[in-house]
Parts: structure tokens; sequence; C-alpha cells
């Protein structure tokens, strides 16, 4: 697969980003990175995202494709004779999978967020109970879809181990803001392992931003309000 | 196949979210046993059992398997009964993916813009809403154009993914207009969805699925009432 026909537009710290790369790592697809600087939207990325104005854009053979959990489902399609499938081959484990993403997204993260913009210790400990309860139903998830395998998507990591894994950096640099453990070992024993695990997969291991970095990083984009 | 399927759907019979199931349902020529759950009383106990975690309809059981998210049913129902009736989805990847992208755009961004514009008591607010659910129905009519490619629906000359999608919809759009005479299926400003939503409603598989205009009227006009009241005990 020639270079010059895949084209990512993102950044290193993005999680919906980052979901786009492992996605196509797993394919062995190479792709030209296209790092967006921060505070400020390419051309290119307002003219293939006109709607939005976001990334992560994937564009193959000029055509544009937006949002991430869309791409990953692309990737799966255009690129479905390369390397292992993303979605579930059965329909009803892809509608579960798909359910999943979509609780990861609508509902977890936006608990997760909401612990970086918590004013006051009293909006902290709400959202930090939040995302506990939120976890707790995805360790259920887990054990459900993986029936005993590594992965949510069974022997390799799929659609909703992407969704949630890319979240791994983030996760552990909200851990740290909020002073407190937010995977943990004992209350969620097998997303705990499952992370290491995703962690270590080939095609997400070189995409994963040290947390130091990436805490550095978020002081930018969540500046505290003055005390 | 040979053995028995059982199909089951739980709705409500304002819900357009339930209305997208019920469609893909007719396209596939697929028999189901249809529970309407009440929407002012208390949830039944296989809603509650089929959704723990949402608690809300659609929600289909086929073969005591719960599928939930009413697009999320309806690519199950086009992959599950796939050798029956027209695709529900495009074939080709890119075209898979921009059905999925503008059915996510209206359900993440148009729709509940109109939601907001439609409950809040400030008038600001709702005049900015209203035109971002304008700005949103000209890019819908953008994206109209150059997806169905001179063809009746989206999903070219049979009712498709992102026809289920926004046509569920038509029926609130339609009664407001009546209700409030707020005219957003406006023929001067978006000429092809208008004639689009003509298209779907008189559709053989949507014809009798959607609910009459004048009853979502009516209705509308009784949760407007038990909002005003709700606010009044308060």
């Amino acid at each position: 697969m020639a270079t010059g026909d895949v084209k990512l537009i993102g950044s290193w710290a993005s999680v919906f980003v980052m979901r786009a790369r492992i996605a196509l790592n797993l394919k062995s697809i190479s792709y030209e990175f296209l790092q967006e600087t921060y505070g400020t939207k390419s051309e290119l990325l307002l003219k293939s995202n006109p709607v939005h104005k976001k990334m992560p854009v994937l564009i193959h053979a000029d055509k544009p494709v937006c949002e991430s959990n869309i791409i990953v489902q692309y990737i799966d399609e255009a690129w479905s004779s390369y390397g292992p499938s993303i979605l579930p081959s059965q329909p009803y484990d892809r509608a579960i999978a798909r359910f999943w993403a979509a609780y990861v997204d609508d509902k977890w993260f936006i608990a997760l967020r909401s612990i970086l913009t918590a004013r006051g210790e009293e909006e902290k400990k709400a959202a930090i109970a939040e995302v506990e309860e939120r976890t707790d139903h995805l360790e259920k998830a887990f054990i459900d879809c993986s029936n005993g395998k590594p992965f949510f998507n069974g022997d390799h990591i799929g659609y909703l181990d992407i969704a949630l894994g890319s979240f791994l950096g983030w996760w552990k640099v909200v851990e740290l803001d909020a002073s407190h453990i937010l995977l943990d070992e004992t209350k969620t024993p097998s997303l705990f392992k499952w992370a290491e695990r995703f962690c270590n997969d080939p095609a997400v291991k070189p995409l994963m931003p040290e947390t130091a970095k990436l805490a550095e990083f978020a002081r930018k984009l969540f500046p505290k309000p003055e005390a | 196949m040979g053995e028995t399927e059982e199909v089951r759907l739980l709705g409500v019979w304002f819900s357009p979210y339930a209305i997208r199931p019920k469609i893909a349902l007719r396209l596939k020529s697929v028999d189901y046993d249809y529970v309407e759950e009440d929407l002012f009383g208390s949830k039944s106990e296989l809603l509650l059992k089929s959704n723990p975690v949402h608690n809300k309809v659609p929600v289909l059981i086929h073969n005591n398997k719960p599928i939930l998210e009413s697009l999320n049913i309806v690519e199950y129902i086009d992959e599950t009964w796939n050798a029956s009736g027209p695709s529900i989805l495009p074939s080709h990847p890119h075209d898979r993916a921009q059905a999925r992208f503008w059915s996510a755009f209206v359900d993440d961004k148009w729709f509940p813009a109109l939601k907001a514009a439609a409950i809040t008591k400030s008038e600001e607010a709702k005049e900015k809403g209203m035109k971002e659910v304008e700005g949103g129905l000209l890019q819908l009519e953008e994206a109209f154009v150059s997806i169905s490619k001179g063809n009746p629906f989206f999903g070219g000359e049979a009712i498709g993914f992102m026809d289920i999608c926004l046509g569920s919809f038509v029926g609130i759009l339609k009664a407001r207009e009546k209700l409030k005479g707020e005219k957003l299926l406006d023929e001067s400003k978006i000429p092809f969805l208008c004639k689009w939503a003509n298209e779907f409603l008189s559709d053989d598989t949507v014809k009798n699925v959607v609910p009459e205009i004048d009853k979502v009227v009516e209705f509308l006009g009784e949760l407007e009432v038990r909002a005003q009241s709700a606010v009044s005990k308060t």
C-alpha cells in the first residue's frame, strides 16, 4: 500500500486519533501522519472536515473519513483482507461491541473528563464516584465480551478494546490529577490486567504517550482556575 | 433457516428511535412481536432486564438476545437478514462511512439542538438554537444532493440507513409545523430535502409505521401541558 494513498490528520495526545492509528497498525497500513499544531487548525483539516473541524481525519485516495469510531470501522472494511478483523464477525457480537463503544464515549469519557474540569472538592468527589460506577459496568462488559480470552474482542484487540484502551494514557493522567486510583486492581481486576495487555500490544505500544508528557499537556488544556 | 425465529421489539409509538427498527424490519420482511411500553407509567420487567444500563427503548430481542440503541439495531437487522430485501447500509466502505457520519451528525448534533431549542424558556437561546437547527438542515440538504446522485433517497432507489435515521424525525417536524407554525421543512431553503421527506413518508415500508401527524400534534401538545404543570408544581 503506497504511503501517499493514506494520510491521517491528528495529534500525538489525542485519544481519538490514537484509535485510527492503532487500527492502521493492526492492518499494517503505512500512512503519512500530519501532526496538527496545538492551538491552530490546518487548512487541510478545515477542508476535510468542514462540519466539525476536528481530528482525526483519515484521507484515503483523496476521500476524507471523519469521526474516530467511523474511521476504525472504515479501516476494517476497506482493508478487510489485511490483518485480523477489528469488528467481531457475528452480528450480535458486533452490536454489543458498538453499544459499549458508544457507552465509553457518551457516558464513561464524559465522567472522566468532568474530574479534570471539576471546581472544588465536592464536584471532584461526585465525578470520581461516577467514573467508578461506570468503570464497574465496563468490568462486567469485559467479562461478558471476552469469554475468558485476553481482550474484549477475544484473542486479538478489536473495536471495543481500541475504543476504551486508547484512553489509558489519559486515564493515568486523570488519576494523578485526582490523587485517586481510577483503575483499581481489586475493584476491577479483569480490566486492570486487560489494560496492561492492551498497552503492550505491538499495535499500541509505540503510540501510547508517556504519562509525564501527557500530564504536562493536560495542564495546558485544562488549566486550574486561580485559587 | 428452518428454525423459528423469535423477534420482539420494545418501543413506544411516539419515539422516532423506535420507528427506525420498525422500518428496517419491514424492509427485510421480518415478522415480529411488538410490545408497547407505557411512556408515562412504569417500565416493564422485560425492558429493565433487557436494557439494565439505560432502561430505554427501542430494544430488539432476537432469540432471547437483546440488542440496544436504534441505529445499532438497524445495522444488526441489516447484517442478520442480509439475504432478504435491499441492503440498508451502502456496500462501499466510503459510502458506509458517509452514512454513519451523517447519522451521527443527526443524532449527536442536529436533533439535540432542536430538542434544546424546543424546551428552553429563554427566547435568546431558542433563537440561537433554531438557527443551528436550520443551519444543520442546510448541511443535510447539501449532503443529500451529493449522496443521492439524483435518486429519491440517500440510499439511492430504495430507503437506506441515512433515510431511516433522518426520516424518523420528519413526523416531528411536520407536527411542529402544525402546532407551532414552525416551518423547518421550507421548500425555498431546502427543496431537495422537502421532496425527500414526502417520498419517505409515502414509501410502502414507512407508510403504516410512522404515526399519523395529527396524533403526534396532539401528543406534543399534551407533552407541553405536562411540562408546564410540572413547572407550576415546583
